[in-house]
């Protein structure tokens, strides 16, 4: 693993209300390439919103994302060139009802790397087979299960060949037994070398597969180490607190 | 018996028959399918840019950046208000009567004023049907779509508005319903429509029920034709999840 910094997030604040709910008070960062960084936390910790301000679809109120080195919260910044390089993940899937699998994969390569049909295809086929779904290319989301629907949607951040991959709770809307399925590509993928943040109530995947943990609460991160001393050599009390509930 | 019957043939046979009458019916038709579509058309392309504008403001002004685009999005919404309220707020025989008096008072080509006039009328309450549309699409569509890098327009393009076509379509096909039975006004811009078909008959003819019957029965097969298809589509659409 190298040591070089991805993405570097510095004095990140981000106030929702006019400043009366402080979802983010000063969030400082880093995310190495080839690391996967696991974010855990209460609800309402800020751990979503600090995910998502990472690709900017949540517009910091204060700090800067410095994303390959460059400032992308910066105006003049074409931020549409950077998503493009980072995956994201949603809880509830987000696929495109209207359109087939296949199209849900092959719509961002074609439209936006401008990937002819038979090579957008040709990759997200090979891509589904990884994820144990080549035979349902031609069903529309609405056909599949959760677990289905979530490694489609991972495939489909996959298909623009991100540097990156942004995970927000990829299991917390799935019955409990098609949460292994997702965590299994997500393992694959780790084990790929792929850098990966993911926010999650998992803590047997944070404790198997992160390189690193990070625990926030109130906006703010309180503890930052590797699984084995989160887990097992917890420093802070809220951190104690929040292990005593979840484990 | 048989002198009613005597009466209505020879009434019929006066008001159709006779030098080819049946003729004004028949291009009056015409030009009411033909107004409706275009205006159809062109309220749809009004309708679309307008709910995009609105909808774009009302989902994004307090999350955005304060800046030009800021501004240039608040005059857009505006305007778009002020066309609403215009529009909604006056009678469509009023409005087809201004622009073919006023606006084009050089101009004698009654088709395409009314086209004109009727596609900017309707255009107000098909952007109100395709802004309920586009907001009735799960933020999370949106998300999915910038998180790929695609841009808003993008987004909106490949993404949303599909989506929210779909949800709208049989709003849609009602307005068309309404809009054809509203171009029976164009008459008043002398516009030979279904309605003044009947009325110049009328006017040769001095018999009143059987063209006026005959205009109403022929509106009302249309309207019951398109009410159907419109619930064979809604059926369709329920049946198809996707």
């Amino acid at each position: 693993m190298t040591t070089e910094a991805l993405i570097r997030v510095s004095g990140l604040k981000k106030h929702f209300g006019g400043g009366k709910i402080k979802a983010l008070d000063g969030v400082d960062a880093e995310i190495r390439r080839g690391e996967v960084v696991v974010v855990i936390g209460p609800s309402g910790s800020g751990k979503s919103t600090f995910l998502r301000c990472l690709n900017l679809l949540e517009l910091p109120t204060e700090g800067t994302v410095a994303f390959e080195g460059v400032d992308i919260t910066d105006r003049s910044v074409n931020i549409n060139l950077f998503r493009r390089k980072i995956g994201m993940v949603f809880q509830h899937f987000n696929l495109f009802p209207h359109k087939t699998v296949l199209e849900n994969i092959t719509l961002a390569p074609r439209k936006l790397k401008r990937l002819g049909a038979a090579e957008a295809e040709g990759k997200a086929m090979e891509l589904l087979a990884k994820v144990g779904l080549p035979d349902r290319a031609s069903a529309y989301p609405s056909q599949l299960s959760g677990g289905q629907k979530q490694r489609v949607a991972i495939v489909r951040a996959l298909c623009m060949e991100p540097d990156v991959m942004l995970f927000d709770e990829p299991t917390s809307a799935l019955d409990p037994e098609m949460v292994g399925e997702v965590l299994d590509v997500m393992k694959d993928l780790a084990r790929s070398g792929m850098t990966m943040v993911v926010v999650t109530h998992e803590m047997r995947f944070a404790r198997e597969v992160g390189d690193r943990v990070i625990f926030m609460d109130c906006g703010r991160i309180i503890e930052e180490n590797t699984p084995s001393e989160i887990f097992d050599n917890p420093q802070s009390d809220r951190l104690r607190q929040f292990l005593a509930k979840v484990l | 018996m048989s002198d009613w019957l005597e009466k209505f043939k020879s009434d019929f046979i006066l008001n159709f028959i006779t030098k080819d009458r049946w003729k004004y019916l028949w291009r009056g038709l015409g030009n009411t399918l033909e107004i409706t579509l275009i205006a159809l058309l062109l309220g749809i392309a009004i309708g679309v840019v307008i709910a995009v504008i609105r909808s774009t403001y009302d989902k994004n002004r307090d999350s955005m950046r304060r800046g030009l685009g800021y501004c240039l999005l608040r005059l857009g919404d505006f305007i778009c208000r002020v066309y609403l309220t215009i529009i909604r707020g006056t009678p469509v025989i009023v409005q087809l009567m201004i622009i073919y008096y006023v606006v084009f008072a050089s101009s004698n080509n009654g088709v395409a004023i009314a086209m004109l006039a009727f596609g900017i009328n309707s255009g107000a309450y098909v952007a109100e049907i395709i802004r309920g549309g586009i907001m009735s699409i799960d933020p999370g569509q949106f998300e999915a779509g910038r998180s790929l890098g695609f841009s808003y327009v993008q987004t909106m393009r490949h993404i949303i508005i599909p989506q929210a076509f779909k949800v709208v379509l049989p709003s849609l096909a009602n307005e068309f319903i309404v809009l054809l039975k509203e171009t029976a006004v164009a008459g008043y811009v002398s516009v030979m429509d279904l309605t003044k078909g009947g009325d110049i008959i009328r006017g040769v003819t001095y018999s009143s029920f059987m063209p006026l019957i005959a205009v109403a029965l022929i509106y009302l097969v249309m309207v019951m034709f398109f009410t159907w298809l419109v619930g064979k589509l809604e059926r369709r659409l329920r049946s198809g999840d996707h």
